[in-house]
C-alpha cells in the first residue's frame, strides 16, 4: 500500500549514493532467503546485494535456483523464510504489483506479453492513462515516445506492431521498454540472450550500458560465460540453491565460471572426428512455404542432407527458418517444390505421416508452442510423441512400466533434474525443461534429426552434453540438421554450413571454408 | 457461506442445515432419493468433464439426456417378450447410442467448419428439446396435427409415452418401496470406466493432449479432429446413459418434462469436480444432498427452497474462482493477524 512514495525514495538514496560514490547504498538486500518446494530446496539462505548503477550476472547450473530467486524478489513467490529489502526498507511482497511499486521489474525467461496486442497496448497494460476511467491513448504513446528516445536509437520499436509479428530479439525490447515505463530501478532480465543472435546480444547490451550508467541496478541472468565476461560487473554464482561465491569478470576466466557453477571443469569445446556422410537422406527441392500472413518465409530453397552429416544453419530470426522446418516436420503447409525424406515423398505428409515413414526427430525452436505439456509429467512428456508406438501401448493400452523405464532412462542419461518422474513438468527449470525435449528427440534408427536452437536455456555442462550427443547421433549415421542463432554452435557442430537470408539459402560451403566474420557477413546479407 | 447467507435473511442456519441432512439422509427413504437423484448428476458431469478434457465446452448435456430417454423409451415399449438380459442392455444402448449421436454432431461441425461447440450445442439443445417433446405429443383434435410416433394413446390429450415394458426396466435394489435402482451402479462403473479411459489407454492420453494443447498433440502426430468427435460422442454417450436411467430405472415412461435439471448442474458439478471422475462423483453427490433435501429443509426451518439454489451457485463461484476463496482466506486471517497483534502493540 505505502510502496509508492518508496520508489521515490529509492530515487533520492540512489541520488545521495551518487554523491557520495566512496559509500554506495545497496538498492536490493537479500537476507536469509530460503525457498522450498515439495520435495527440494530451491534456495537456501541466500544473501544477495544489488547496487544502484550496476549490472550483476548470476550465474548456476540448470535447477540452481536463479529464477525461482528472482520470482521471489519480483513478488511472483513468498519466500518460504527470509527478508527483501530495497531501498534499505522491508519490502513486504504480495503480489508482483507491490514489487513493481518498489520500482523492481522482471522480464521472464519466457515472455509475458498478449500477443495479439500492439506494442503500445502491451507497455502500458495495468499502467494505462485514464481522463475521467476512459483510456488515453494519447497520453500514453507520447509517455512511451519520449522514453524510447531518451534512449536514442537502442529502443526504437513500432508501437503500432502487433506482439505476434515482431521477432524474439524486438518482443525483448517491448518487455524492456514495459518495465522502464513503470520506473523500474531494479531490472531483472532472465536469459533474456537465450533467444537472440549475437548482433542482437551486442546491441542489448549497449542498452543495458546505458540503462545503468543512468543509475539503475540490473540483475541478469544467462548460460553463456562469453556475455558474462562481456557486460557485467559483478558476478554470483548458484550451486544447488545456495550462493557459493562471488568475482569479477576482470578477476575470472569462463573456464573459473563453469568451474565455480558445476563443482568440475567442464571442456568447453566439443572433439570431433570429421564425419562419412553417407547418401542424401533429405532432399529439399526448389521449396516455397508462406507465412500465415500471406508473404514468402521460405523462397525456392534447395539443399540435401546426407545421412553422416550435420547440416548447420545460421541466421538472423525471421530469415525463414522456423517456416522452413515447420514445413519439413509437416506443421506448415508447403506451397511448392518438393521434400524427399529417405526416399519417400513428404511434401505434403503430416507430422502424423512422416514419424511413420520411419520418422524424424524434431527439436522444436520453441520447446512451450510445440514440444511439451506443462501440465503432463516427466515420464508423460518423454513418451508425448511415442505413445503410439510398440513398447509404450499394447492393443490401445498405456503400458506404465515401460513409460517409466524409458523416462527413468532418459533422465539420468540427460541429466533432467526433478523430484520425481511424476512432477509436472511445468516445475522444472526451464534448461531441464529443454533437456527433456532433447533427450526425447535423441532416438537411435531415426534417419534425420532437425535440432532447432537445441541448446537454448541449458547450462555449459548439458550443453557439452547435448552436443556431444548431436555429434554421436551423425557419426551413427543420423541426418542432421541444426539450426541455431548462436553461431559458436553451428561453428563448433556442423560439417556444412549455409545461410538463410530472407528466405533465401546462401554461401552453402563446407564449414572448414567458413569462419566467424564470415558468417556474420552472410548473416548480414552480404554474400562473400 | 450459506449459513451467513440464511442469517442475514432472518433464518436459522443450524434449523435449515438440519433439515438439509434430514431431507437428504434422515430416513431410508430420503437417503434413497439422494442416491436415486446422484445417478444422472453422475453421469453429466461426466460427459461434460470428458469433453473438457479433450477442450470442449460441452452445453449439450440436456439435449444428450434428451436423446437418450427418447431412444431408450423407444426401445423400452416395444419388442414384447424379451427376456431382460437382452431387452433392457439393447434399451440402454439405445440411449447410449442416441446421446452419442447428438453429441457427434457438434463435434463433427467443430472439426469441419470450425463451428463452435458451444453455440452449436446450445442449438441443439433447442432442437433435441422440440424432437422429443414431439415423438410423445398427443397432437391436437381441433387441427389436424398428427400425435408424435411414441405417444400413448391411452392417455388421452396428454403428452407422454406408453410405459416402458417389464423388461427393459432397471431393477430396484431393495424392492420397489425404496425406489433405488441399479442404475447408481451403472453410474458408477461409468465413472471407473472414463477413469481408465483417461488414465490407462492411448487414446485417453492423445484426448488430454489435443485438449491441454492443440498444437503440441499436432507436433507429436495426433489427429486432432477425429480426437475431438471421439470425444463429445463419448461425452454425449454419457449423458445419453444419464437419460436413459431415468426414463428405464425412475419413470418408465417419457414426458417432456422429465429432462430438467441436468443442463447446468452437469457444468457445475464437472468444473466442482475438478474434471476428475472421484471428484465428479463426490460432487454430484453433494448436488443430490442440496437438491434432496432442499424441499425438507423449507418445510421444517421455513427457508425457501431457492436459497439451496443460491447455495448451489455460491459453491460453483468458490469451486471456479480459487483466486476468489484465496482473496477471502486472506482478508480473514489478515483481520485475525491484526487483531492478535493489536494488544502486543499497546503493551
Ligand atoms: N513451481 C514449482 N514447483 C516445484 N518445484 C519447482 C517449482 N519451480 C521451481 N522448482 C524447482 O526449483 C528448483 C530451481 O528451479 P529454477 O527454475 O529456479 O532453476 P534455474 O536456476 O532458473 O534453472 P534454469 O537455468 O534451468 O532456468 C528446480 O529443482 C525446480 O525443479
Ligand atoms: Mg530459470
Amino acid at each position: 500500500m505505502n510502496a509508492a512514495p518508496l520508489a521515490e525514495q529509492i530515487g533520492l538514496r540512489h541520488q545521495s549514493a551518487g554523491n557520495r560514490r566512496n559509500m554506495p547504498y545497496p538498492v536490493l538486500e537479500v537476507r536469509g532467503v530460503t525457498k522450498h518446494f515439495p520435495g527440494v530446496v530451491a534456495n537456501r539462505n541466500i544473501d544477495l546485494d544489488l547496487f544502484p548503477g550496476e549490472i550483476l550476472a548470476v550465474l548456476g547450473e540448470n535447477g540452481a535456483g536463479k529464477s525461482t530467486l528472482m520470482n521471489i524478489i519480483c513478488g511472483l513467490h513468498p519466500p518460504t523464510s527470509g527478508s527483501i529489502r530495497v531501498g534499505g526498507r522491508r519490502l513486504e511482497c504480495r503480489s508482483p504489483r507491490d514489487a513493481i511499486a518498489a520500482g523492481i521489474a522482471m522480464v521472464h525467461q519466457h515472455f509475458q506479453l498478449v500477443s495479439s496486442m500492439t506494442v503500445l497496448e502491451n507497455i502500458v497494460l495495468g499502467a494505462e492513462t485514464t481522463r475521467r476511467g476512459i483510456l488515453d491513448p494519447a497520453t500514453d504513446e507520447r509517455g512511451v515516445d519520449e522514453l524510447c528516445r531518451r534512449f536514442g536509437g537502442q529502443l526504437d520499436i513500432n508501437p503500432q506492431a502487433v506482439i505476434d509479428d515482431l521477432p524474439m530479439a524486438m518482443r525483448l525490447r517491448v518487455e524492456i521498454v514495459k518495465a522502464l515505463y513503470r520506473g523500474a530501478r531494479i531490472l531483472i532480465l532472465d536469459e533474456p540472450t537465450a533467444v537472440l543472435t549475437p548482433q542482437e546480444t551486442g546491441s542489448l547490451f549497449q542498452l543495458l550500458r546505458g540503462l545503468r550508467n543512468q543509475g539503475t541496478a540490473i540483475i541478469f541472468i544467462t548460460h553463456k560465460l562469453r556475455e558474462v565476461l562481456d557486460v557485467a560487473d559483478r558476478i554470483a554464482v548458484l550451486r544447488q540453491g545456495e550462493v557459493v561465491g562471488h568475482t569479477r569478470p576482470g578477476a575470472t576466466t569462463e573456464q573459473a565460471m563453469a568451474t565455480m557453477m558445476v563443482g568440475r571443469a567442464p571442456s568447453l569445446t566439443v572433439p570431433k572426428v570429421p564425419g562419412v556422410p553417407g547418401p542424401p537422406m533429405l532432399q529439399v527441392d526448389n521449396l516455397t512455404v508462406h507465412r500465415n500472413d500471406g508473404t514468402t518465409a521460405v523462397d525456392r530453397i534447395s539443399f540435401e542432407v546426407h545421412q553422416g552429416e550435420i547440416l548447420g544453419l545460421a541466421g538472423g530470426q525471421d530469415n525463414g527458418q522456423t517456416e522452413l522446418i515447420g514445413a519439413l516436420t509437416g506443421l506448415r503447409p508447403v506451397s511448392s517444390g518438393t521434400v524427399r525424406l529417405n526416399g519417400h515423398d513428404t511434401t505434403h505428409a503430416s507430422a502424423r505421416r512422416i514419424g511413420r515413414e520411419g520418422g524424424t526427430g524434431h527439436i522444436p525452436e520453441d520447446r512451450h508452442t510445440h514440444g511439451m505439456v506443462e501440465g503432463f509429467s516427466v515420464a508423460q512428456n518423454l513418451v508425448l510423441n511415442l505413445c503410439n508406438r510398440p513398447p509404450f501401448t499394447r492393443w490401445g493400452l498405456l503400458r506404465l512400466e515401460a513409460i517409466r523405464a524409458h523416462a527413468r532412462r532418459k533422465a539420468a542419461a540427460f541429466d533432467i533434474r526433478a523430484t520425481s518422474l511424476e512432477q509436472p513438468l511445468g516445475s522444472l527449470s526451464a534448461g531441464n525443461q529443454q533437456k527433456l525435449v532433447v533427450a526425447r528427440e535423441m532416438r537411435d534408427g531415426l534417419p534425420l534429426l532437425i535440432a532447432s536452437q537445441p541448446t537454448r536455456g541449458v547450462d555449459v555442462g548439458s550443453v557439452e552434453f547435448i552436443h556431444h550427443q548431436i555429434v554421436q547421433q551423425r557419426n551413427a549415421g543420423q541426418a542432421v540438421l541444426l539450426a541455431s542463432y548462436d553461431l559458436d554452435e553451428i561453428l563448433a557442430l556442423a560439417d556444412r554450413i549455409a545461410v538463410m537470408f530472407k528466405g533465401r539459402l546462401i554461401g552453402l560451403s563446407p564449414a572448414a571454408q567458413v569462419d566467424r566474420n564470415r558468417l556474420g557477413l552472410l548473416m548480414a546479407g552480404i554474400p562473400a | 457461506m450459506g449459513a451467513v447467507l440464511m442469517a442475514v435473511l432472518g433464518h436459522n442456519p443450524w434449523e435449515a442445515f438440519t433439515g438439509l441432512v434430514a431431507g437428504s439422509a434422515g430416513t431410508a427413504h430420503d437417503l434413497a432419493t439422494t442416491v436415486r437423484k446422484t445417478s444422472p448428476f453422475v453421469l453429466t458431469g461426466l460427459s461434460v468433464a470428458l469433453a473438457m478434457k479433450a477442450g470442449l465446452f460441452n452445453i449439450g448435456a440436456a439435449g444428450q439426456f434428451l436423446m437418450g430417454s427418447v431412444g431408450a423409451v423407444w426401445v423400452g415399449i416395444q419388442f414384447e417378450g424379451l427376456p431382460v438380459w437382452f431387452h433392457l442392455p439393447l434399451a440402454l444402448a439405445a440411449g447410449i447410442g442416441s446421446g452419442s449421436a447428438w453429441g457427434a454432431i457438434p463435434g463433427w461441425l467443430k472439426v469441419s467448419t470450425g463451428a463452435h461447440e458451444v453455440i452449436t450445442t446450445v442449438m441443439l439443445n433447442y432442437v433435441a428439446a422440440l424432437f422429443a417433446g414431439w415423438t410423445v405429443f398427443a397432437g391436437s383434435t381441433l387441427s389436424t396435427t398428427r400425435p408424435g410416433p411414441l405417444w400413448d394413446p391411452t392417455a388421452g390429450p396428454v403428452s407422454v409415452s406408453p410405459d416402458v415394458l417389464a423388461s427393459a426396466r432397471i431393477p430396484w435394489i431393495l424392492g420397489p418401496s425404496l425406489r433405488i435402482h441399479w442404475g447408481i451402479a451403472l453410474a458408477l462403473l461409468a465413472a471407473l470406466l472414463v477413469w481408465w479411459l483417461m488414465e490407462r489407454t492411448r487414446i485417453g492420453f492423445e484426448l488430454k493432449t489435443v485438449g491441454a494443447k492443440p498444437l503440441a498433440a499436432r507436433y507429436a502426430g495426433m489427429r486432432c479432429g477425429w480426437t475431438t468427435v471421439l470425444a463429445m460422442t463419448w461425452a454425449g454417450g454419457l449423458a445419453g446413459l444419464a437419460g436413459a436411467i431415468e426414463t428405464l430405472g425412475v419413470h418408465h415412461k417419457f414426458a417432456p418434462e422429465f429432462g430438467g435439471g441436468v443442463g447446468f448442474e452437469s457444468i457445475a458439478i464437472a468444473l466442482l469436480g475438478q474434471g476428475y471422475p472421484l471428484g465428479i462423483v463426490l460432487a454430484a453427490l453433494l448436488f443430490a444432498v442440496l437438491d434432496a433435501g432442499a424441499s425438507k429443509m423449507q418445510f421444517d426451518s421455513g427457508v425457501p427452497s431457492d436459497i439451496i439454489q443460491v447455495i448451489q451457485t455460491l459453491i460453483l463461484i468458490f469451486a471456479t474462482a480459487p483466486a476468489l476463496a484465496t482473496w477471502l482466506l486472506n482478508r480473514v486471517s489478515r483481520t485475525q493477524r491484526a487483531a492478535a497483534a493489536a494488544p502486543g502493540l499497546r503493551a
